[in-house]
């Protein structure tokens, strides 16, 4: 167990490509933590440095207070969960998971010991002497943990471990890593680019972006207080709805309609400087059918009518989706996240409005509806930085 | 009700003599259609080595000398007999023996060597790859001249450097030394471009993981590369064994099999060639043909090399 201190650490490749840039975090002793982004954010490579795989640039890694740049990954005591696992075939189960006790040269009794321990934290114990290629996926990241678990290493490295079970078994991955990371207390880095891996895991979560870090915190304060539009984007599903919207004393005009700022976002916008076109975000659970709600209940926000194009019903509540006139918010962080949703090739006309409904409402699909929002819950962004007005820590 | 068993995992499908009778019309039409395909190519596989080899099988059942053509006959297995209760074929099979294992040995650490420098060669790859190509690439007649002129007393630069006052080529343990020497330099390309495709087949994870585990790299690679690569190594050894097993030309052209130096192969020439006793000669390529097959069965059955082109429990 330990404390991993990373101190403006640096990855350039020879070619001159920043990969990762100054990253300062203190992870403490036990933490679980979550490495989030989209693709080539650079989260892989901070883990690779942590584990050694990769030279430290420039900045400095501490595990425990000492130095560790320049260790060999053998020498960090640090254990590692690979996405494709990385099981050596030619070994039995058994044999996988005790492989790092035999290179430490422990006894066999004691090797037999904590490979059965293991093995019965895991439910592995009937598959001890099979080969990993008679293995199921889900049974194989077991084993991967399981070599990492056996040897009580000072950390943790997890490098998207779950991303190649089916979605089923990745809920269920998600538990029982939870689970053992608490039963075992070991610091724990995790890599991962799906958010809600991010959500429900961590103790606090790195969103990276294009090798910096963006934002550090609770899973919680990530979704309430994103510090940018990059963050308030990619932390939620269904992701936060972005509409372009104009500052005008002191209300704001956009595709939702007119309506005057609450008090709290005036002061914050006072003391941001705001310039009057902005981006407007709002999470589709902030969004209710106006019909559902009283007098007292509505004076609170306000209300904008449109066509419900799709209607998606959960079961506990409903998702209804419009389509709004007018031109769509763009800025480079929102074109970002729509290219790692793998959306940017989808042509809209308009802005696209997910709302996040009771399942009393009696919106349908195709007819109009009457949509009530909280306009006390609404960001305000910057469109050329990002940067989120109503950001208050 | 017909039922249907599952077998327990691991057993194989029991044969089921009643249905094989129930091969419909339409598999046994299909099937005739398999034969009738790889007919012509059984057809010219039988014509160009089937028939040589039961043709010196044939002759080496035969007293058959060209210089004495009217002794032919039928004498059975006199010409092994004969063949196997001599010094000079015992000879040259141990002579045969010692270069195929040694020089297979060493052309498997040094084409594990050259396999992992190309392998790991950052700058200037092709170049590198290339140049280490270059012994392959020459004929092997022509190598082994530049080896013998290399050697020859008096005018040889590496005899010159290494023993002046003898001439090696002539003596017999320095001259087997310097035919391994050239067979290892010829085909330490050939064996590290095997070694190279098996190299390839490492994911990159799993080294990764075991540094992680703690393995250093002499571990990385006796632990996790050469287990993974074993099939690789072996096919590649099972190549370069039976290559080495039929060597003629190095040994031709360096000593033409004075001082004791023939391989089976040489000696076989001699004797079918030179000799003209096609009886004699036939039976040691028969005997050849047999070592080799033998050598390929140990590989295959023993060490379990799987056969190029089957899948990994070896079946085609």
């Amino acid at each position: 167990m330990a404390e991993i201190v990373l101190d403006k650490v640096s990855k350039q490749y020879p070619d001159g490509a920043l990969a990762v840039s100054d990253v300062d975090l203190t992870i403490a002793d036990g933490e679980f933590i979550i490495l989030v982004g989209p693709s080539g954010c650079g989260k892989s490579t901070t883990l690779n440095m942590i584990a050694g795989l990769e030279d430290i640039t420039s900045g400095e890694l501490r595990i425990d207070g000492e130095r560790v740049n320049e260790r060999a990954p053998k020498d960090r005591d640090i254990a590692m969960v690979f996405q494709s696992y990385a099981l050596y075939p030619h070994m039995t189960v058994r044999e996988n998971m005790a492989f790092p006790l035999r290179l430490a040269k422990v006894d066999d009794k004691t090797v037999r010991a904590k490979v059965d321990e293991a093995a019965r934290i895991l439910d592995l114990t009937q598959h001890l002497d099979r080969r990993p290629s008679n293995l199921s996926g889900g049974q194989r990241q077991r084993v991967a943990m399981g070599r990492a678990i056996v040897r009580d290493p000072k950390a943790f490295l997890m490098d998207e471990p779950l991303s190649n079970l089916d979605a089923k078994l990745r809920v269920q991955m998600r538990t029982s890593v939870a689970k053992i990371q608490k039963k075992l207390g070991t610091t724990t880095v995790y890599v991962t680019h799906d958010q809600t891996e991010a959500m429900t895991l961590g103790d606090r979560v790195v969103v990276m972006r294009g090798g910096l870090v963006q934002q550090i915190g609770s899973p919680q304060f990530l979704y309430e207080q994103p510090v940018n539009l990059f963050v308030a984007g990619f932390i939620g599903s269904p992701s936060m709805n972005f509409v372009p919207a104009r500052l005008e004393n002191s209300s704001v005009s956009s595709p939702l309609g007119n309506f005057p700022l609450t008090d709290r976002i005036r002061t914050l916008l006072e003391d941001a400087d705001a310039p009057r076109e902005v981006i407007m975000g709002l999470r589709p659970e902030h969004f209710e059918d106006a019909t559902l709600l009283d007098d007292t209940a509505m004076s609170g926000g306000a209300t904008f009518e449109s066509t419900v194009d799709v209607l998606e019903s959960m079961g506990s509540d409903k998702f209804a989706y419009f389509t709004l006139e007018g031109e769509m918010a763009t800025s480079a962080e929102l074109e970002e996240l729509a290219a790692d949703a793998g959306a940017s090739d989808l042509s809209a006309d308009g802005t696209q409005i997910i709302t996040r409904l009771s399942a009393s409402s009696q919106a349908k699909e195709g007819h109009p509806a009457r949509i009530w929002f909280d306009t006390d819950k609404i960001h305000l962004f910057d469109p050329h930085n990002g940067r989120n007005f109503t950001y208050a820590d | 009700m017909s039922q249907t068993v599952v077998p327990p995992p691991g057993s194989t499908q029991p044969a089921d003599p009643p249905r094989r009778q129930k091969v419909s019309e339409g598999k046994r039409a299909e099937r005739k259609l398999a034969w009738l395909l790889c007919a012509p190519a059984a057809l010219v596989m039988v014509a160009v080595t089937g028939y040589p080899i039961a043709y010196s099988i044939w002759l080496s059942l035969q007293r058959y000398d060209l210089r004495f053509p009217d002794q032919r006959e039928f004498i059975g297995f006199d010409n092994y007999i004969t063949v196997l209760s001599n010094g000079y074929w015992w000879n040259a099979f141990w002579v045969t023996s010692l270069i195929t294992v040694i020089s297979v040995v060493i052309e498997l650490v040094l084409g594990m060597a050259l396999a992992l420098i190309m392998h790991r060669t950052l700058v200037a790859r092709g170049l590198v790859r290339t140049v280490a190509l270059i012994p392959y690439g020459i004929v092997t007649v022509v190598a082994a001249f530049s080896w013998r002129y290399a050697w020859t007393q008096d005018t040889g630069y590496l005899a010159e450097l290494v023993a002046p006052e003898s001439a090696l080529l002539t003596e017999r343990a320095p001259a087997l030394a310097i035919i391994i020497l050239a067979e290892v330099w010829k085909t330490v390309p050939f064996m590290a471009l095997l070694l190279m495709a098996g190299l390839a087949l490492v994911p990159e994870d799993l080294l990764k993981a075991a540094s992680m585990d703690g393995a250093s790299a002499w571990q990385r690679f006796t632990k996790v590369m050469l287990p993974v690569m074993k099939p690789a190594i072996l096919v590649a050894l099972l190549f370069r064994t039976l290559d080495a097993f039929r060597i003629f030309d190095n040994i031709f052209v360096l000593t033409a099999g004075a001082q004791e130096t023939s391989s089976v192969s040489m000696i076989t020439y001699s004797n079918l060639i030179r000799g003209l006793n096609l009886g004699i000669g036939s039976t040691m390529s028969v005997l050849i043909f047999v070592a080799v097959a033998l050598i390929a069965f140990i590989f295959v059955k023993v060490f379990g090399t799987a056969a190029p082109g089957s899948d990994d429990r070896g079946r085609r």
